[in-house]
């Protein structure tokens, strides 16, 4: 049985104090998953994401990262946990570089040029267009680069907010099959997604969120074929707030 | 004209040296610094007084270089100043614009660096006085470069416009070439994404305000050198400043050294069209017209 | 005793020329959000109206219509009123500290302009030949003054009024949801930049008013008069009293304004001999970290903004 790797217990978070996007939202996330979190729009999966990234202030709750608390954590220390966080949109810096990108990432590992090398070697289009500037790259090249960013400090744990929003089919496929095989590689993923089907087959375990709150949550195999999801997400379903 | 033009290129290159610190905390923390120009002023004086201090330390330094009224000494008075610049636009952060954000909004931070600014001026007046001083009483004389068209240019002129511009192209190496200069440019564009990635923005943002301390000290000393050390030099060029941070552009710095030779051309070919008395005001209306025509300036992001 | 009575007088007839002008900063910045980086511009375009339309023709400079007194002083808050038209048209659309660049360039060339202009301003010796209203007809100088200032403390009264009135309006309503969320207002049908505008303009009509009184008062006015350094203490009254309070705003004028005159003259009287030509230095530090210290310490002011209520909750019952 995999070991527990982040706990989230009962966080209320919100942009603004008095006014909480999420109301004691609780999950599990076990080593080497794809845990995904899906749920209608206004759900608050996205701030979620950001509450544990530290982005968006948590009022009360916890979350430990191996035991380790990182409840409200800045979000340049992220990287100190081993955490690793792609946000949705505006992802990468566009007036840099390709290469400018990696590097600025890695400013601190002497070892740089070659895990530079390392991601090249995984995404090649990136090593061609390396010099570019990365405003310059398509929608899903961008997601590439800015996985490759978040990889490029080897994290325990990386946080994905909507990965395939925007992309092809084709390209979307590709950004869930890479975090799907990055999960055998020993790395685990959080995964939000809008692309409830897609992402579903590729993962572990599902949460579905509505209005700031867990619904249900169970193993992804079991939930492809379980109407509760189309209920939860019609608004038919709801557990009761207390 | 080319009296005018030169004279011109070689107030564009203060200028331009003081944009650069504006523009980039101007972009980072949105708000119109009006205590900025002050900066000029401590480093000016601070150079001063290091001046004293080295020369009377070891008098040899305070031998001229060459056809300059520049010593040794004031070389590394200079360099003192620039730390003790940097230090204070850092501290000046830290102790009121800071807090200042934290209880109240951008605009009454644009009222305090008012208050900030009033209070450096008078400060710099009641501890040294209110009269124009000299870092050296030599005379220096022009030379008469060609005399049909006529065209005097003084040595020192000469250097400050070269040593500014070392000064912006050491600048520009760091920004382009080197993970720091990354560093500066990702806060510039994305400060939540560069946060994400690991940086620290309260340090990035000290960072800013040491770099813009450095260059308005330079630019201070240079301006002193080339005119006279007085309280109200930061008085003087707060508008000139603004003038060439918004014509470049917020946020750029490239634009920002563009502007300022603009400015600095501007206010003095308008010298042979309009009596002198009103020079003050062409930064004013070369603000205007940009606001007016594009008010993100030559480099700037277009904002809503 | 006379002394200090007299005094007195001279000081409250300036306090309430400023706490006018004050109230027309606080129309702009507290209820608008508009920051005016340009008070003295205005102040002085009122002024320097009045002047030219109520004084006496001089030899070197245009003006000296010698109009009917209260025509020349609505004649200068009108001059304001018109700058500020001009100004407002070019600048009020930018972003706020673009705006706070622009209008205290207004004031710098201002001064400058007036300083220059020999033909229009006199140039930097000012403008006289005004002969105070009913001067001729109040022989003694302290019952003048105390006419003077009567009418002066009724003007006040009158703009204060008004200006309450104003704010519990619909118009007033009107410029706080510009003030708190433009987007919003703009959905809402509302114009905000035709708003803003006359906003900007009433309340540089104000400062207008205060700086034609102001030159009245001395019956002559120079560059002197119109430094930035007037902006400052303006603000400085208005950020002491209280931003968006009309109250607060009289409050903080004769606070400012009597620890301002306080410390010039303990200045005067106890500092020594050489510390003397510092007097002006002294006050301006002074100024600048009671600025910096309301602002550090308690940025709404002294007396906070009110909540306005400009309609009863209570209803009838149908």
């Amino acid at each position: 049985m995999a070991e527990t790797l982040l706990r989230v217990t009962n966080i209320v978070a919100g942009y603004v104090k008095d006014l909480p996007i999420l109301k004691q939202v609780s999950i599990e996330v076990k080593e080497a998953s794809l845990t995904l979190i899906i749920g209608p729009n206004g759900a608050g999966k996205s701030t979620f994401i950001k509450a544990i990234a530290g982005v968006v202030p948590v009022t009360s709750g916890k979350i430990t990262l191996t035991g380790h608390d990182i409840t409200g954590i800045r979000p340049d220390q992220m990287s100190q946990h081993s955490i690793a966080y792609v946000p949705q949109s505006d992802n990468i810096f566009r007036t840099l570089s390709v290469r400018q990108n990696l590097e600025l990432v890695l400013r601190k590992d002497r070892a740089a040029p070659d895990r530079i090398d390392t991601l090249f070697m995984r995404f090649p289009i990136l090593k061609t267009k390396q010099a570019e500037k990365a405003g310059t790259l398509s929608g899903g090249q961008r997601q590439m680069l800015a996985v490759s960013m978040a990889l490029a400090v080897k994290p325990m744990l990386i946080l994905m907010d909507e990965p395939s929003a925007g992309l092809s089919p084709k390209a979307a496929q590709e950004v869930l099959q890479l975090a799907r095989d990055l999960t055998t590689e020993g790395v685990t993923i959080l995964l939000v997604e809008q692309n409830v089907n897609q992402a579903m087959r590729l993962s572990d375990h599902c949460y579905i969120l509505a209005e700031g709150r867990n619904q249900h949550d169970a193993d992804a195999a079991v939930l492809l074929n379980d109407p509760i999801v189309g209920e939860i997400y019609l608004g038919g379903k709801r557990v009761p707030a207390e | 004209m080319i009296q005018s033009l030169t004279d011109g290129i070689l107030v564009g290159a203060i200028v331009s040296l003081g944009a650069i610190g504006l523009t980039m905390v101007m972009h980072m923390l949105r708000f119109a610094n009006f205590s900025h120009a002050e900066l000029l002023s401590i480093g000016a004086y601070s150079a001063l007084v290091f001046d004293a201090l080295f020369s009377g330390i070891l008098p040899s330094l305070a031998n001229n270089i060459g056809p300059l009224s520049m010593t040794w000494a004031l070389i590394l008075s200079m360099l003192c100043a620039m730390a003790v610049t940097g230090l204070s636009a850092v501290l000046i952060n830290e102790f009121v614009f800071k807090r200042i954000r934290e209880k109240g909004s951008e605009l009454s931070m644009v009222f305090a660096s008012f208050g900030v600014a009033m209070i450096i001026r008078n400060v710099l007046g009641l501890i040294f006085g209110l009269k124009s001083q000299l870092y050296s009483n030599d005379i220096v004389f022009a030379v008469l470069v060609s005399s049909e068209p006529q065209l005097l240019i003084k040595p020192d002129q000469v250097f400050v416009l070269l040593a500014a511009l070392l000064i912006m192209l050491v600048l520009h190496f760091v920004l382009s070439r080197t993970t720091f200069g990354y560093t500066l440019r990702a806060v510039a564009e994305n400060p939540s994404l560069a946060e994400v990635t690991g940086i620290r923005l309260s340090r990035v943002i000290a960072i800013v305000w040491i770099i813009s301390g450095l260059l308005a000290a330079a630019a201070g000393v240079f301006y002193g050198l080339n005119n006279h050390i007085n309280p109200v030099i930061g008085r003087d060029l707060v508008l000139p400043i603004f003038a060439a941070t918004i014509v470049g552009g917020i946020g750029s710095v490239f634009g920002a050294v563009l502007g300022g030779f603009i400015v600095g051309i501007a206010a003095n070919m308008a010298l042979l069209v309009l009596p002198s008395g009103y020079s003050p005001a062409v930064p004013f209306l070369i603000i205007l017209v940009l606001l007016l025509v594009r008010p993100h300036g030559l480099f700037g992001e277009a904002e809503t | 005793m006379m002394g200090l009575v007299s005094y007195l007088v001279f000081f409250t007839t300036i306090a309430s020329i400023l706490a006018i002008a004050v109230l027309g900063l606080n129309l702009q910045w507290g209820n608008t959000g508009l920051f005016n980086g340009g008070v003295v511009a205005f102040f002085g375009a009122g002024a320097y109206g009045t002047l030219l339309l109520g004084g006496t023709p001089q030899a070197d400079h245009i003006g000296g219509f010698d109009l009917f007194y209260p025509l020349a002083l609505i004649g200068g808050a009108a001059a304001a009123g018109v700058l500020a038209w001009v100004v407002g048209r070019l600048t009020l659309h930018l972003r706020h500290d673009y705006l706070a660049i622009a209008t205290f360039g207004v004031a710098v060339t201002f001064e400058n302009v007036m300083r220059n202009a020999q033909g229009l301003s006199g140039g930097a010796k000012g403008l006289r030949g005004f002969t105070r209203p009913l001067e001729a007809w109040v022989n003694d100088g302290f019952s003048y003054n105390v006419l003077f200032l009567t009418v002066v403390v009724a003007l006040l009264i009158c703009t204060y009024w008004f200006l309450e009135r104003l704010i519990c309006s619909p118009y007033g309503r009107q410029l706080r949801a510009i003030r708190e969320d433009e987007i919003a207002a703009r959905s809402l049908g509302k114009n905000p930049g035709a708003i803003r505008l006359t906003a900007f303009i009433t309340g540089s009509c104000i400062l207008g008013l205060a700086g034609g009184l102001y030159a009245t008062f001395y019956a002559f006015v120079s560059p002197q008069d119109v430094l930035p350094t007037l902006t400052f203490q303006l603000w400085a009254m208005l950020i002491v009293g209280g931003a968006g309070n009309n109250r607060g705003a009289i409050f903080g004028t004769f606070l400012i304004w009597g620890a301002w005159t306080a410390s010039g003259w303990s200045l005067a009287r106890f500092a020594p001999v050489e510390v003397q030509l510092y007097t002006g230095t002294m006050q301006f530090i002074l100024i600048g970290l009671v600025i910096v210290g309301m602002l550090m310490w308690r940025p709404q002011g002294l007396l906070p903004e009110r909540l306005v209520v400009s309609q009863s909750g209570t209803k009838k019952l149908n």
